[in-house]
């Protein structure tokens, strides 16, 4: 069986946030899968992208002001 | 109080045609009304990402909230609901900037240099022992965050708060803006870069890491 064309670090830095955002072809991905089995300082950079992405999607709600809810509230009672 | 949304709703028809009164309709208002408010906060947590205006963001709320019920026959499975809402949202607020001629989608040509934070502080030695990068992310404040968001140019936030914020495609957001989806791609890369850049900035002043600040319009 022939081996997959290798991945650069170069190259999986330049398409790391796209591969993250599963943005990205498959055989490309499946190389950077790979690569980052087997390199560590990419792998941590893309545990780094991915903790940070995790933080972004998990900041806090704002607290809305009693009169937006009051305005929904007439709004909704209204429909 | 702004009553566009009040005169959207009391212009729209009763949900699918039906007769307001009816059971099948009761049903669907109890749900709509259960949700509206179960994802109050997060929609006006969105808003003002968006708008960066308390007032802004409490009129794009209602709106949507408007638009959703009036548009409610038309969504299929109602589990969708959370993300088919936050998208009324999204395309209301790029309507509204496009009405205003504040137009989201404006280019940004400059040179946005790559600014990355791992680049600042990946030790390699210190693998087993320490993840001083992914620390410094943990340890910055939800502030902190929704300050460099907010710092960040209109057509970049109209990219990151979508896709990091709220996880739509790039095709979606490229659909909503009524631009290319490499426009997105680019204006994605250029948005988090500068995103990393603020939140380094803010970690150097809050005395959260020790290094040089990072230049706003040059290479790192």
């Amino acid at each position: 069986m022939t081996e997959p064309d290798r991945i650069r670090c170069e190259e999986v830095v330049a398409h790391l946030l796209e591969f993250l955002d599963g943005e990205i072809d498959i055989g490309r991905r499946e190389r950077i899968e790979q690569h980052l089995a087997e390199c560590r300082g990419c792998y941590s950079r893309a545990e780094f992208e991915r903790v940070l992405r995790q933080r972004l999607r998990t900041l806090d709600d704002a607290s809305p002001p009693d009169s937006l809810r009051r305005r929904l509230k007439s709004l909704l009672d209204a429909f | 109080m702004d009553q566009r949304a009040t005169t959207s709703w009391q212009r729209a028809p009763p949900a699918g045609g039906r007769p307001p009164c009816s059971a099948e309709d009761a049903v669907l208002r109890t749900f709509f009304c259960a949700a509206v408010e179960a994802l109050t906060d997060r929609l006006y947590g969105t808003a003002l990402r968006f708008t960066r205006n308390p007032a802004a963001a409490e009129d794009l709320v209602a709106e949507t909230v408007a638009k959703a019920w009036m548009h409610l026959p038309q969504l299929e499975d109602r589990v969708c609901f959370e993300k088919w809402i936050f998208r009324i949202l999204a395309n209301t607020f790029f309507s509204q900037c496009r009405h205003a001629r504040e137009d989201p989608v404006d280019p940004c040509d400059g040179d946005d240099a790559g600014f990355s934070i791992f680049d600042r502080l990946h030790q390699p030695f210190l693998l087993w022992w320490g993840n001083p990068e992914q620390e410094l992310i943990h340890k910055l404040l939800c502030e902190d965050i929704d300050h460099a968001l907010a710092a960040l140019p209109d057509c970049y936030r109209a990219v990151v708060i979508p896709v990091d914020l709220l996880g739509y495609s790039y095709a979606e957001v490229a659909e909503m803006l009524a631009v290319p989806v490499g426009t997105v791609r680019s204006r994605l890369n250029r948005a988090r870069a500068q995103l990393q850049r603020a939140l380094w900035n803010q970690a150097l002043a809050a005395g959260l890491v020790h290094g040089t600040p990072a230049k706003e319009d040059a290479h790192d």
